[in-house]
Order: structure tokens, then C-alpha cells, then sequence
């Protein structure tokens, strides 16, 4: 039955509603007020040399960065490699993660005996594996890829075959009686139960995806957020390392928004 | 002629914790559009038995007629019910409605006109297009019955089928089936836990003992031919079966 009631609302439920909205948006006011106090605090802590601009930056500091950055345009240029880098790691990530989970959700034999493996791969620093990727596929963009792959990878194996063991056997037992095959049972009932298993798991490796991307970028690159960083800390430029961990907070965000987008777009009516 | 013919069905299996001897010789049949109910003390494996006859677990001696046929397998001939109605929250009930048919790999143009009426004839059509979620416990529950009715099975299991829902819903959808089935004249083999349920749809009662189960009686139930579930509950000689039902259930405990 639809809870939702339209049309004639009594004035205590409108009373309701206003008050529910006033919180909202002072919540929201609130939000901005302090990210403003925040940065004003800062550039004026700075201008009075309180704190050391030089080591911990000043926002009108990293404000003419950007400026120059796009200027020049490499601000894009650095941008993209590394957008481009997550995206491709997350998206091998992904689709390699469900592929595996299957292959283990399918063969119980399989999944016994690569457990230990499992267990260890996933408590493993996948960072300390750097070199022996580097050595493997070259120190380039493929070395950086690799390295988002490898931290997503065994995450997304586990969250979805621990999805796939979830579905509701009494659901798997109702195919079963229709005479479902094996097949049948993952394509109708426990694939589409773990749609959302499936969106909580990319938006935990959207995230990790980045992490491997800028921790490859600190090993090999020539361009990307994660080179700018290591490379404004070696020459001293705190402004640059500031003016892009701040660009790389917001592309975390958007990134992790666009998940969020495309679930609401696939999920729809269930959420 | 019977149609369906249960043979001295045996089920021993191994669990964690040893051996189980779950059903001892059970033999009995139905004849055509009977309804039976079979009533035993919990946990003296009538789900077991029914998960036998449906094909999902295989007997370790005794063998199944149906219609003069051994059953053997998942046979597309019976039609098996649980106890939650398993919609799918993400098809509607048109595409819920039609599933049986899906995984049978029979979505013929006859099968799905015989779901289309079947969702008409029980109210469900206007509803076609709407989610599981959207639906009253009751209309759910038709929902599920109609997904199995569209296979168009000879012989129906129901696992307890009512157990799930609260007791007025309960009431109102045990009249709602028992109406549809012998409409549909289905026959139909029930297994409860709910002995005035077993007597308000049952022809006859068959009543197992504790493990292993054995079959005890099997109790033939007049109550007219008439009677629905709701109304028969009036009969004086309802409280008879009932007091004679648990009298024998409480003997094994």
C-alpha cells in the first residue's frame, strides 16, 4: 500500500513539514558557515603569521595556484591522467570482482580452497607490492592501473560473494522447485537480490581505486593529482601539494556522487 | 483410479550430529481433486516428506506414482508452495506471475494466456504492473499461488503455506485459496502445524507420529459438501475432529 498521502494536508502536518524543513536547512547553513569560518580563519591566521604559510599554506595562496595551474592548462592535463587511471582501475576492479565472485559462488570447491589465499591477498598492504608491479607490466600508466586494480580487486570479490551467499534461500528454494538450473538461479534470483550489494561495493571501490592510483602515481608517473603532490613536496611547493589534495577531495566526491547517480538511475522504484 | 501413489517412503540422511531416521514406510494416495492435510507432531519431518514428493531432496527407499508414472526429480507435474510467498520485490506481478513458467522454459502463448485469465479471474490483473511491495499480504499470496497454478500442475504441495501471515489475514487467504483450488480442481496435499487448518480444508487428515514418522491415521473428514473454511468452523462436528486430532498428536508428544 502507497504510505505517501497527496492533496489535502491537515494544518499540524503542514506545521510538520515546515518545521522538518527549517531543519534541513539550517543544517545546511550551518554546513557552509563553517567551511567559510574555516578558511577565513586559516588565511587570516596565516596573514598574521600565526602558522607558517609556507609549510601549511594560505587559501589565497592555493587560490593563485589553481590560477596558474589552469592558466598553463595543465590543471586538465593532470586532472584527466588521473581520472582516466581510476576510472580504469575501478572498472577492471569491478568487473574482474564480480567475475571472480561468480566463479567462487558457482564452485564451492573452488571457493574452499582459494579461502586462505582470500583471507591473506586482502590483509595484504597491496602497496608493498609496488615494485614487483612495476617490474611486471613497466613503470607507466599500466603500473598505476594495476595498483588500483589490486587494491579493489579482493575487496570486491569478497563483498559480492558474501552478497551472493546472502540471497534468501528460501527464494533459491522456490526456483529450485520450478526446476531452475544453477544458471537459471543466478541470472533470475541471485544477481538481481545483490543489485544493491553490487552499488555498495563500487561505491567503497571508487574510492579505494583513487587511493591505488595516487599511491602509484607517487611511485611512477609523469603526470596525475598524485605526481603534483610528490612532486610540489620535493621542491618545497606546499601550495601545489594543498591546491591539488583539495582538487583530489572534490574528484573523490564527484566520483563517488556519480556511483550514487547511476544507482538511483538502475535501482529506481526499490530505493 | 488414485493419482497419486505414495510408497513405502523411507528417508534416513546424515547430519552434522549423526544419523537421521526422518520417515518410516509412509505409504498413502489421493484420488483426484482431494484435498489432504497431514498433521504430526513438529519436527517429525512432514516438511521433509513434502520435500520428497516435490523432487527437492530423493527418498532413501520407496518410490512415487503419479497418474501411474514414477516420479522421479523435479517432476513439471507438481507444484510446490513454502511458506513465504517469494514474490520477487524487484518483477512486478505480472512478470512474478509468469516466472514458473520462465524457468520451465514454457512461456508458450497458451501458458501466458492461462496466467493472464487465472490473474483475472482472481483479481490480480488490475495489478499487473505493480511491485510486490505495493500489495496487501493477502494479494501477495494469491500472487505466489497464481505463479504456481500458471504451470498448471496436476498435484499441488502447500509447506505451510499460511503460516507466514498474521491470523485474520490468515483466515481471510485459507478461504481465498481452499476457493481457487477447488475451482481450479487441483489436488491438493497440505502440510500444518495448525490442526483446525488441517480440518477446515482437509477431505481427509493424514496424522503422523513423532520421528520417525509413521503414518497414524488417516482420518476422513465429512463436513458437507458445501462447507468452506470459515463456515465450517461452526460445525459442532468440527470441535470432535479437532479434540480427536490433538488427542493423538499429544499421545506421541
Amino acid at each position: 500500500m502507497d504510505s505517501k498521502v497527496q492533496g489535502a494536508v491537515s494544518p499540524e502536518r503542514a506545521a510538520y513539514l515546515r518545521s522538518r524543513e527549517r531543519r534541513r536547512r539550517r543544517v545546511r547553513a550551518w554546513q557552509w558557515g563553517l567551511l567559510v569560518f574555516l578558511v577565513a580563519l586559516w588565511e587570516l591566521l596565516a596573514w598574521l603569521g600565526v602558522i607558517d604559510s609556507f609549510i601549511l599554506s594560505q587559501p589565497s595562496r592555493i587560490w593563485r595556484t589553481w590560477a596558474s595551474l589552469l592558466e598553463s592548462g595543465e590543471l586538465w592535463l593532470h586532472l584527466w591522467v588521473t581520472v582516466y587511471e581510476t576510472l580504469a582501475g575501478f572498472l577492471l576492479g569491478a568487473v574482474l570482482g564480480v567475475g571472480l565472485a561468480i566463479l567462487l559462488w558457482w564452485s564451492s570447491f573452488v571457493a574452499k580452497v582459494s579461502e586462505p589465499y582470500l583471507v591473506v591477498l586482502n590483509s595484504l598492504p597491496k602497496i608493498a607490492l609496488g615494485p614487483v608491479i612495476i617490474i611486471l607490466v613497466g613503470a607507466g600508466t599500466e603500473a598505476i592501473v594495476f595498483m588500483a586494480l589490486a587494491i579493489s580487486l579482493i575487496v570486491t570479490v569478497l563483498e559480492m560473494l558474501g552478497g551472493f551467499r546472502r540471497t534468501d534461500p528460501d527464494a533459491i528454494r522456490m526456483a529450485k522447485t520450478f526446476g531452475a538450473t544453477k544458471g537459471q538461479i543466478f541470472c533470475k534470483i541471485v544477481l538481481p537480490s545483490n543489485v544493491g550489494t553490487l552499488f555498495g561495493s563500487l561505491k567503497i571501490n571508487i574510492g579505494l581505486s583513487l587511493v591505488g592510483v595516487i599511491a602509484g602515481e607517487f611511485l611512477v608517473s609523469k603526470a596525475g593529482l598524485g605526481y603534483l603532490i610528490v612532486y610540489g613536496g620535493q621542491v618545497f611547493k606546499l601550495d601545489l601539494v594543498m591546491a591539488s589534495v583539495i582538487i583530489l577531495s572534490a574528484v573523490a566526491a564527484l566520483m563517488y556522487q556519480g556511483v550514487v547517480f547511476l544507482q538511483r538511475l538502475v535501482m529506481g522504484h526499490q530505493l | 483410479m488414485n493419482l497419486l501413489e505414495i510408497q513405502e517412503i523411507t528417508e534416513r540422511y546424515q547430519a552434522e550430529n549423526g544419523e537421521i531416521f526422518a520417515l518410516d514406510h509412509i505409504s498413502f494416495s489421493m484420488k483426484e481433486g482431494e484435498f489432504l492435510s497431514i498433521v504430526g507432531p513438529s519436527g517429525c519431518g512432514k516438511s521433509t516428506l513434502l520435500s520428497i514428493i516435490a523432487g527437492l531432496v530423493s527418498p532413501s527407499s520407496g518410490r512415487i506414482l503419479l497418474g501411474g508414472r514414477e516420479v522421479v526429480g523435479i517432476d513439471p507435474r507438481i507444484g510446490y508452495m513454502l511458506q513465504k510467498d517469494n514474490l520477487l520485490e524487484w518483477r512486478t506481478i505480472w512478470k512474478n506471475a509468469i516466472l514458473g513458467l520462465e524457468l520451465r522454459r514454457r512461456l508458450d502463448r497458451e501458458s501466458l494466456a492461462r496466467t493472464q485469465e487465472l490473474l483475472k479471474s482472481y483479481g490480480l490483473w488490475e495489478f499487473r504492473e505493480k511491485y510486490p511491495s505495493q500489495l496487501s499480504g493477502g494479494m501477495r499470496q494469491r500472487a505466489a499461488l497464481i505463479r504456481t497454478l500458471a504451470t498448471s500442475p496436476e498435484v499441488l504441495l502447500l509447506d505451510e503455506a499460511f503460516s507466514a501471515l498474521d491470523y485474520q489475514t490468515r483466515l481471510a487467504v485459507t478461504d481465498d485459496v481452499y476457493q481457487i483450488l477447488r475451482r481450479e480442481n487441483i489436488t491438493t496435499l497440505m502440510v500444518t502445524h495448525d490442526i483446525p487448518e488441517s480440518i477446515s480444508m482437509g477431505d481427509r487428515v493424514l496424522i503422523l507420529t513423532g520421528r520417525p514418522a509413521r503414518v497414524k491415521e488417516l482420518l476422513p473428514i465429512d463436513l458437507g459438501p458445501d462447507r468452506t473454511p470459515l463456515s465450517c468452523r461452526d460445525d459442532p462436528r468440527f470441535s470432535r475432529y479437532f479434540n480427536h486430532i490433538w488427542k493423538e498428536l499429544k499421545e506421541d508428544g
